[in-house]
């Protein structure tokens, strides 16, 4: 009997279970599937910090959230349609994000009295009819992963663990995904265990053919490719786009790559992507700790390389002495803040937005230092590019905020061509530049940027330090009125990096709208989403979302005055908003969470709507 | 010697014609107390840096923060003045990326072994090539008298009206336990010692531990007295010199040998006969001997304090081994435009193209 396909535009898929259930494979390499058959897509993986937390309990829970559709989608999707849970925990701690109707596909294998009880279950909630306003798969995931793999040789653990690619199989046959590509990734990852390899293989086979078999399946759904602007792309999560960035701005100014850092969740992958690529004469080096990784970055941009330290709110904090340092010593450096929970060690896998303020004050003495932050995880390369344009230009250190969310969470990039990136090409110092001597602290009448004099160079030989130097020679200066001008100089140079930043822009379709929604950073897609699902309703709603949070864009000033209400949705408590309070006298409005998790498109809806009600 | 120094400093460009003194002396006012160990100190550096042949612009000093940290605003070669305790750090990136420079940390016992410990046992466990001036005066003198890291234990200063609890670091000792390739320790009223040592530290390629006692005579005056008194100092100072037997004293009467329970002793020459003595060996692979020696010295009194290189061992160097990896990445690579090497490795294996 040939099964019912229905067509729909776009799906929320969230897979569920232990932290050592491969879930967050699981999703990787469904989203792997899903990027390669054209749907648009965002993902949200949401994983505990432990790295095995206790089997079958509430915060070993790791999940992996996919959105994708036919059409150009912002969000990984406020509310799955479909649930897969691995075992009790992962029902339990799911279901409420659930709205009535979706799917459920429970491993009922793990829905014995002990699971339940470690939960807090009093009955089997399969049983019991309290879910019956879902549409419930009961699926024994486990046994009969071990039943289909019975004829290979290997142990019930080996046979039990493929149940993830069981799961898999299912899912794609469900929402018709090709499983090749999962195939030749199974082949890879398993080039040296043939029989783990065929066993998994076979449980990938064996689940999408219990889709097409078994009768509780009944339909099948079809998501159409996406029409997406011409191009060639790839799946990205923003961890990687920020690596590919930071090597291609390498690459544009000529000059090596040089990454201190020290291992911090969520960072860790830029360093782990950046030690594999030595040919392109990038040099990683792990430091014995935070201060050290920006210490050794800024030593190496001292001689001549493109310095640049990855890091999270934690070594943020360590880092900002030597920050402080580059900023008196005007030198090129790029440092990365992968923001997550804070404060203190806070929420290690989780994302928020709450390093804003230490990003712009956090130094001791008036150091400002440019702020740039990506928008979407594909936009990390770009916002990477930017960081070091301003870095090398303006011969600062630059702050580039990205988050937890970002980080790990992906989507379709259309890979760009590199002779389109600007030219990032540096002339370094090679002559005296006053009266036959150095000057290493005469600046650039346009970018007021230092000459950046690499030792090595004969005649240019100089000291400098985080002691005040004098305009211009730069020796120790101690005279009031010097140090008033330096600090004034430092200030009014990364003031004019607005002159190199494009204007912000505002999305105002109707032109009617007396509400603007300002954001920045991660926070771009469920503002977006939200404000199309506003306008769907009739509501004039005006968006606008900055790049440049230090300085500003030139015309901020003048957005903002030209609406009645700003409401500023932020992962914490208000720190952009208290910058646009300060600096532009605009009364904005907040709109604050800090969970841990992005922004629904939904609440954020509500918020607008709140705000509009006020008049 | 020469070839030692030869192969250190074979990557770092040569200078043209030779250099004096007076190239490597900077146009800034050098404003240490007068009577101050780092004048010593500095005159002997800015002398001795010529007779190594390379060029003054690949030379660079860094500094973390205290008096000794001054040190790089009076040489005229490239140098920065960073922040307390963090000069190894911000040496070890400018050395790991560039080995055409020869990289010097200039430093003190607050800066290196207080704020900064962890910056230079690391540094020292890396084998980074570059040299550290370790400028021991036993006190904190920029910031006017408190106890440092290796002041004695009971001593009276400011912030320890009642004498300080702790107990002192010995940085020969510290730098040898996490086996570090080039460990000695010279004075800075020794001229000749001192520069010997320096110029034995820039013959080593990787890094280098160099503990300069160095006098303040504002807040710990006449520290090293001991050690300088010549009526006295013969009875204090071990002179390590490698392949040589180890005895001191006036009229070389005392020696060092190994006692049964294999510590260090030591005894009367000429009651063991020179053939007993301990031979110093600075080339030995295994630092327990240098450990042992450094571990003669009574903190308090400095009675048995070794000076001299202590250990000398050439292992491969940081810089060496990256740009080893380098290269073996780029061999396996192959040759190949980088900019399309580029763009095929964002592009990755799974793509799709839509028209």
């Amino acid at each position: 009997m040939a099964k019912q396909v229905v067509q729909v535009d776009r799906v929320i898929i969230r897979f569920a279970g232990d932290s050592g259930d491969g879930m967050q494979l699981t999703g990787d390499r469904f989203t792997s599937e899903t990027a390669s058959f054209g749907n648009d897509l965002s993902t949200l993986p949401d994983f505990p910090a432990e790295i095995r937390a206790p089997a079958g309990t509430l915060p070993g829970v790791s999940a992996f959230q996919l959105h994708f559709a036919d059409h150009d989608i912002m969000t990984p999707g406020d509310a799955p349609n479909v649930l897969v849970a691995m075992n009790p925990a992962a029902l339990k701690a799911n279901l409420g994000d659930l709205p009535r109707g979706a799917d459920v596909i429970v491993n009922t294998d793990e829905f014995t009295p002990r699971a339940l009880a470690k939960v807090g279950y009093d009955a089997n909630p399969l049983e019991d009819g309290s879910l019956d306003s879902y549409r419930v798969h009961p699926l024994a995931l486990t046994s009969l992963t071990v039943e289909a793999l019975r004829q290979f040789d290997i142990t019930k653990k080996e046979a039990e663990r493929a149940k993830n690619m069981y799961a898999l199989g299912l899912l794609c046959w469900l929402y018709h995904r090709p499983i090749e590509g999962t195939e030749r990734f199974l082949r890879q990852k398993f080039s040296s265990r043939p029989a783990i390899l065929d066993a998994n293989l076979a449980a990938l086979k064996a689940g999408w053919n219990y889709g097409e078999t078994t009768e509780d399946f009944s339909i099948s759904y079809e998501v159409r490719p996406a029409a997406l602007p011409a191009g060639t792309y790839r799946n990205i999560s923003g961890n990687l786009a920020l690596s590919f960035g930071l090597m291609a701005a390498a690459q544009r100014s000529g000059l090596p790559l040089f990454l201190g850092s020290y291992p911090i969740t969520p960072a860790s992958d830029i360093l782990h992507e950046l030690s594999k690529h030595k040919r392109f004469g990038v040099r990683t080096y792990q430091a014995e700790d935070e201060i050290a990784g920006i210490g050794a970055a800024l030593g190496a941009a001292f001689a001549g390389s493109l310095g640049v330290t990855t890091t999270s709110g934690p070594g943020l904090a360590l880092k900002s002495e030597t920050i402080g340092l580059a900023v008196s010593l005007e030198l090129p450096l790029v440092i990365v803040d992968v923001q997550r929970g804070g404060p203190s060690t806070g929420l290690p896998t989780k994302t928020e937005q709450a390093d804003l303020l230490q990003a712009m004050f956090g130094r001791n003495g008036e150091a400002p230092v440019p702020i740039v932050a990506p928008c979407s995880p594909a936009d990390c390369f770009d916002a990477a590019v930017e960081a070091c344009r301003i870095a090398l230009t303006y011969r600062t250190p630059v702050l580039l905020l990205s988050d937890g969310y970002l980080a790990n969470g992906s989507e379709p990039w259309r890979i760009p061509d590199l002779t389109a990136l600007p030219d990032l090409r540096v002339e370094f110092a090679t002559e005296p530049n006053h009266d036959g001597a150095f000057w290493p602290f005469l600046r650039d009448p346009q970018t007021l940027a230092r000459p950046w004099a690499v030792p090595g160079t004969p005649g240019l030989e100089h000291r400098i330090g985080g002691i005040e130097k004098s305009d211009g020679p730069g020796n120790i200066s101690y005279d009031p009125d010097n140090h008033e001008r330096m600090v004034r100089l430092r200030q009014a140079k990364v003031d004019g990096v607005a002159a190199s930043i494009p204007p912000l822009e505002v999305d105002d379709p109707t032109d009617r709208a007396r509400l603007l929604v300002l954001g920045w950073g991660s926070t771009y897609g469920p503002i977006a989403a939200a404000c199309e699902t506003a306008r769907a309703e009739g509501i004039d709603v005006a968006q606008a979302h900055l790049r440049h949070l230090n300085p500003f864009p030139a015309n901020t000033a003048e957005v903002l005055r030209r609406y009645d209400r700003v409401l500023v949705p932020e992962m914490n408590l208000g720190q952009l908003a208290l910058l646009v309070r300060g600096r532009f006298l605009v009364d904005a409005i907040g709109y604050n969470r800090v969970r841990g998790l992005p922004f629904k498109a939904a609440e954020l809806v509500a918020a607008i709507k709140d705000v509009i009600a006020r008049d | 010697m020469t070839d030692l120094l030869a192969e250190a400093l074979a990557q770092v460009p040569k200078a043209d014609q030779p250099l004096s003194k007076k190239d490597f002396t900077s146009d800034q006012e050098v404003r240490w107390c007068p009577g101050c160990g780092d004048y010593a100190i500095l005159a002997a550096v800015q002398s001795f840096l010529p007779e190594l042949g390379v060029r003054r612009e690949n030379i660079v000093f860094v500094s973390g923060i205290g008096c000794s940290s001054r040190f790089p605003y009076y040489l005229d070669t490239y140098g920065m003045h960073s922040i307390h305790g963090r000069a190894p750090a911000i040496a070890s990136g400018i050395a790991a990326s560039r080995p055409d420079l020869m990289v010097w940390v200039v430093t003190g016992d607050g800066d290196a072994l207080s704020i900064g410990g962890n910056h230079l046992i690391h540094t020292l466990r890396r084998n980074m090539n570059l040299t550290i001036l370790l400028f021991n005066n036993r006190i904190y003198g920029l910031t006017k008298g408190q106890y440092s890291p290796t002041s004695e234990h009971g001593k009276i200063t400011k912030s320890s009206p009642m004498g300080s609890l702790e107990n002192p670091f010995n940085p020969v000792s510290l730098a040898l336990g996490v086996e570090a390739t080039f460990v000695a320790r010279t004075i800075d009223s020794d001229r000749k010692h001192l520069t010997d040592v320096l110029r034995q530290a820039a013959a080593h390629r990787g890094a280098a531990l160099v503990e300069i006692f160095q006098n303040c005579p504002i807040f710990n005056d006449d520290a090293f007295e001991v050690l300088k008194d010549s009526g006295i100092k013969d009875d204090y100072l071990i002179r390590l010199e490698h392949g040589q037997p180890i005895r001191f004293g006036r009229d070389a009467s005392k020696g060092v040998v190994r006692a049964p329970d294999a510590t260090l002793k030591v005894v009367d020459v000429g009651e063991v006969g020179t053939e007993a003595l301990l031979v110093h060996d600075a080339h030995a692979e295994n630092p327990e001997l240098a450990f042992a020696l450094s571990r003669l010295t009574d903190p308090t009194t400095l009675d048995r304090t070794p000076i001299g290189v202590f250990r000398s061992v050439r292992r491969p160097t940081y810089d060496e081994l990256m740009a080893e990896q380098l290269e073996r990445a780029r061999r396996v690579a192959g040759t190949g435009d980088p900019a399309e090497a580029l763009t095929e490795l964002i592009a990755g294996r799974d793509t799709w193209t839509i028209t």
